[in-house]
């Protein structure tokens, strides 16, 4: 299938998701379970990953900023405005497009081979609406919510390992980070995130509920989900900070 | 009543199903049978609209499934129960659950309501107390039960079972059979089941439709199979040699040419 046959379908997919709910309770129910799947399972892995995030990137700034003609604050400035305009939303979603793209897209190929989803047509239900639309809307609720706790984490990682390593005391830390602090960046920065967390979901639920064959197709489907979704946040993110920048 | 009206369908340019016509009536099952590659599952797909048919029409009670809108055919699919070929339950429902799935989605009854109806169905299928197991803890007998209990949870008028008998002991077959029968009968449904199971073309078999290459070969109850003369329905179903001398004993049974037992063991021993 050609690129246009991909789209195509991602289209007309995205299009099924709307209609009214058979049972608005189950569908509710349905969103709550994908929020605590997406959301609340992903904690673990970004607090630690943005923690470090923050502490290499005070040290390795550090590290390029020899001069002492430099203020320390500089330091403090820079980790903020790279964890906030970039290594939050951008790494995080990244490492969110493998850990829940993967999920996704192996749970619908699973339910696709196992006929779990023809089950649901039978019965009535829009599979496209009761399945795919709930990954969605909570990866719209929970994405944003984690990329923001990322980002505390990521700068209070900087501060914690700038104070540990003796590069610079946790008073000056907090100087350099009120220090021509842009609020624009934060749109930005949510901005992006809102459009990742829509690959991140949509791409893997296409390649998920379009597949055919046996479980080898549920893992290959999986893995390129992921490295579309992951080329697909690049993308978008080289896009976004031409039009938004 | 289904009426299926010169259906065809085709995939890639290679005809599946051509031309096809054949009425499933009320209150029976209705078999369609076929070695593997015939076109039966593609048939069956075609009749409950997981496939649109490429030519012809199928009608529920005189309405076409073909021309019906979303929200039509969303409708008529809740009158349909399907028990699927590995079963489709979902992995991450306790039997319970799954069976009180559809009641869930479609009904505005009370959590007692949904507990009972659900425990009466699952004591129809012989499956009391399993509420609490999940699929991966029963036996493949048993999750064919559930996808019969969560098929029929609904009081539908249609019930479609996809090779309800696949990967199960031919004891576990009969027992499976016998439910789907006395179901049909109970519910007054209309029951559809794709097979090559020759204990269910026998035993449940009022209505059979033999597929051959796409189209319908032949169409007539277990009790005319039998005396059929059709050469493809033959090789199909009395494949075995075993099978065959069953059948030529059957036939001599109703002609009278065997009497008694002692008949039947001169002739077993001569053969």
């Amino acid at each position: 299938m050609n690129f246009f046959t991909h789209f195509g379908r991602y289209l007309l997919m995205i299009k099924g998701m709307f209609s009214k709910p058979e049972n608005m309770r189950l569908y509710w129910k349905e969103l709550m379970h994908q929020c605590n799947e997406i959301g609340i399972r992903s904690v673990g892995i970004v607090v630690i990953i943005s923690i470090f995030l923050g502490a290499v990137t005070t040290v390795q700034t550090a590290y390029q900023l020899i001069t002492p003609l430099i203020p320390k604050t500089v330091i403090a400035v820079i980790v903020r405005d790279n964890i906030i305009l970039e290594l939050a939303p951008t790494l995080i979603c990244v490492v969110l497009a493998g850990v829940v793209g993967s999920r996704i897209a192996s749970e619908l190929g699973n339910m696709r081979i196992s006929e779990q989803i023809d089950a649901l047509e039978i019965m009535g239900i829009n599979t496209k609406a009761y399945l795919i639309m709930p990954k969605i809307l909570a990866a719209l609720i929970v994405v944003p919510c984690l990329v923001v706790l990322a980002a505390v984490l990521g700068i209070w990682g900087g501060k914690v390992a700038g104070n540990l390593s003796g590069i610079l005391p946790p008073s000056i830390y907090n100087d350099g980070l009120l220090e021509d602090f842009i609020p624009y960046n934060v749109f930005f920065a949510l901005s992006k995130t809102y459009t990742y967390a829509f690959i991140i979901s949509s791409i893997p639920a296409y390649y998920g509920y379009h597949v055919e064959g046996g479980s080898l197709e549920i893992g290959r489907a999986s893995t390129k989900s992921v490295i579309v979704s992951c080329i697909l946040i690049l993308l978008a993110d080289y896009a976004l900070a031409a039009l938004l920048l | 009543m289904i009426e299926i009206k010169n259906i065809s369908k085709g995939f890639n340019g290679r005809t599946v199903i051509d031309n096809v016509s054949a009425t499933l009536e009320t209150g029976k099952c209705n078999l369609i049978i076929g070695a593997s590659g015939s076109g039966k599952t593609v048939m069956m797909k075609c009749l409950i609209g997981l496939f649109e048919p490429d030519a012809g029409e199928v009608l529920y009670d005189g309405d076409s499934i073909t021309n019906m809108n979303d929200e039509e055919r969303k409708m008529l699919r809740q009158q349909i129960g399907m028990l699927f070929q590995g079963s489709a339950l979902f992995d991450s429902m306790t039997v319970e659950q799954n069976v009180m799935f559809p009641l869930d989605m479609f009904t505005n009854l009370n959590q007692k309501q949904k507990h009972d109806k659900v425990n009466e169905v699952l004591a129809r299928v012989n499956l009391t107390g399993a509420n609490d197991k999940f699929p991966a803890e029963i036996s493949g007998g048993m999750k064919k039960r559930v996808g019969i209990a969560r098929a029929i949870v609904l009081n539908p008028k249609f019930l479609f079972c996809d090779e309800p008998n696949s990967g199960l002991d031919p004891k576990t077959s009969l027992v499976i059979d016998k439910l789907i029968k006395e179901i049909t009968t109970e519910f007054g449904m209309t029951t559809v089941v794709n097979t090559h199971d020759m204990n269910s073309v026998m035993e449940i078999g009022d209505k059979i439709i033999f597929m051959h290459q796409g189209h319908k070969e032949w169409e007539g109850s277990n009790k005319d199979i039998i005396f059929s003369k059709n050469d493809e329905l033959n090789k199909f179903i009395f494949a075995s040699d075993f099978l065959q001398d069953a059948k030529d004993m059957r036939m001599l049974e109703a002609k009278g040419k065997i009497k008694s037992d002692r008949d039947m063991d001169e002739m077993m021993g001569s053969s």
